[in-house]
């Protein structure tokens, strides 16, 4: 049975990569070639999933030196040479082997007002909202994220500034700054106008290069800055 | 960057645009026409016009490369808070102050 060369990182910041000698099997994922070592080779592996359908935005890796989302990525697609090089998310702290910190990432979430601030209560009849409309359609163009944290490995400008929010917590920030029923617009738009949000974005486009569902957060991101500068020149930021 | 340096960076950006473009064409006109020193500050001596527009120049450009290191500075260096603020004023001033002398020298000597 052929095999493939897969080099594990192991340890912390500053572990190293072990090589561990991984059946190839059709239909294989990198997620069950990480599965596999765990299970037969060394139990004390440390890595996270959930789901492994692609939903749940929890087993992102870097495999050959690209984030990915390993339950959806078939060996077949990366392997090189008849390699692969499994790592944790860069830009987020290792806790142990394949598992990164995700505590930042989320934190930016917050410090983005990524979080729903409704007008109405749950006795109040649900509000109708014509998927039609305009900031609906931009809503929705940006609304399926997983929180994998892939396009906040992948981002430069995340690299280089520990303040910046990030892709991710600046696409939600422009999901629900689209959304008609929220109420929190005022703090949302002064927390990524401030230093660290959508203003330090270089447009490098390595989130939509990478997102594994084919979102765009460089363009939510752009929206943000146009609504932003609109709203200072209006006078109602800070 | 927060949104008002972003506003002034790209505001200051767009107002270089016609600018450099003007400048380049008082260039290119200088050199085909073989103008000497003498010749170009027969034309710019006293004259409100070019005082102004590379005043204008002077200050857009201050403005925009002084924004621009500030932001380099900060995903470059340690720098943080007041530090970058300071070096983005320093900055500015010490272009804008070599430009204006620049005009000076051009418009009013």
């Amino acid at each position: 049975m052929a095999e493939i060369a897969v080099s594990l990182w192991r340890g912390k910041a500053d572990g190293n990569y072990q090589l561990y000698r991984v059946p190839q099997r059709d239909n294989q994922t990198v997620l069950d070639v990480v599965t596999w070592v765990q299970r037969n080779a060394d139990p004390t592996l440390t890595y996270r999933f959930a789901c492994r359908v692609g939903m749940c935005g929890s087993c992102a890796m870097t495999v050959n030196g690209r984030p990915r989302w390993t339950c959806r990525t078939h060996t077949a697609k990366v392997i090189k040479n008849g390699k692969l090089e499994i790592g944790p998310l860069a830009n987020l702290p290792i806790i142990k082997d394949l598992a990164c910190d995700l505590e930042p990432f989320f934190e930016k979430w917050q410090a983005a007002k990524g979080v729903f601030a409704p007008r109405l209560t749950r006795v109040d009849a649900i509000e109708r909202i014509p998927p039609s409309t305009a900031p609906r359609l931009a809503a929705d163009a940006a609304i399926e994220c997983i929180n994998c944290a892939v396009c906040y490995a992948a981002c430069d400008t995340v690299r280089w500034n520990p303040d910046y929010l990030g892709p991710a917590a600046l696409n939600r920030a422009w999901t629900l700054l689209n959304d008609v029923r929220d109420v929190g617009q005022r703090q949302r738009l002064q927390a990524v106008a401030a230093e660290g949000g959508c203003h330090a974005c270089h447009s490098h486009q390595s989130c939509q290069q990478h997102c594994p569902n084919a979102l765009n957060p460089t363009a939510s991101i752009a929206g943000l800055k146009r609504h932003t500068m609109t709203a200072y020149l209006k006078g109602e930021l800070e | 960057m927060n949104v008002r340096l972003y506003i002034l960076q790209r505001g200051s950006a767009a107002l270089m645009v016609p600018l450099v473009l003007l400048h380049l064409g008082v260039i290119f006109y200088a050199s085909a026409r073989g103008l000497s020193a003498a010749d170009i500050f027969a034309r710019t001596r006293g004259s409100l016009f070019w005082g102004s527009f590379y005043a204008a120049f002077v200050v857009a450009a201050a403005t925009h490369a002084a924004i621009g290191v500030r932001s380099i500075a900060a995903e470059w260096t340690s720098l943080r808070g007041a530090a970058l603020e300071v070096l983005m004023w320093s900055f500015g001033l010490l272009l804008a102050a070599l430009g204006f002398i620049a005009v000076a020298a051009v418009v009013l000597a």
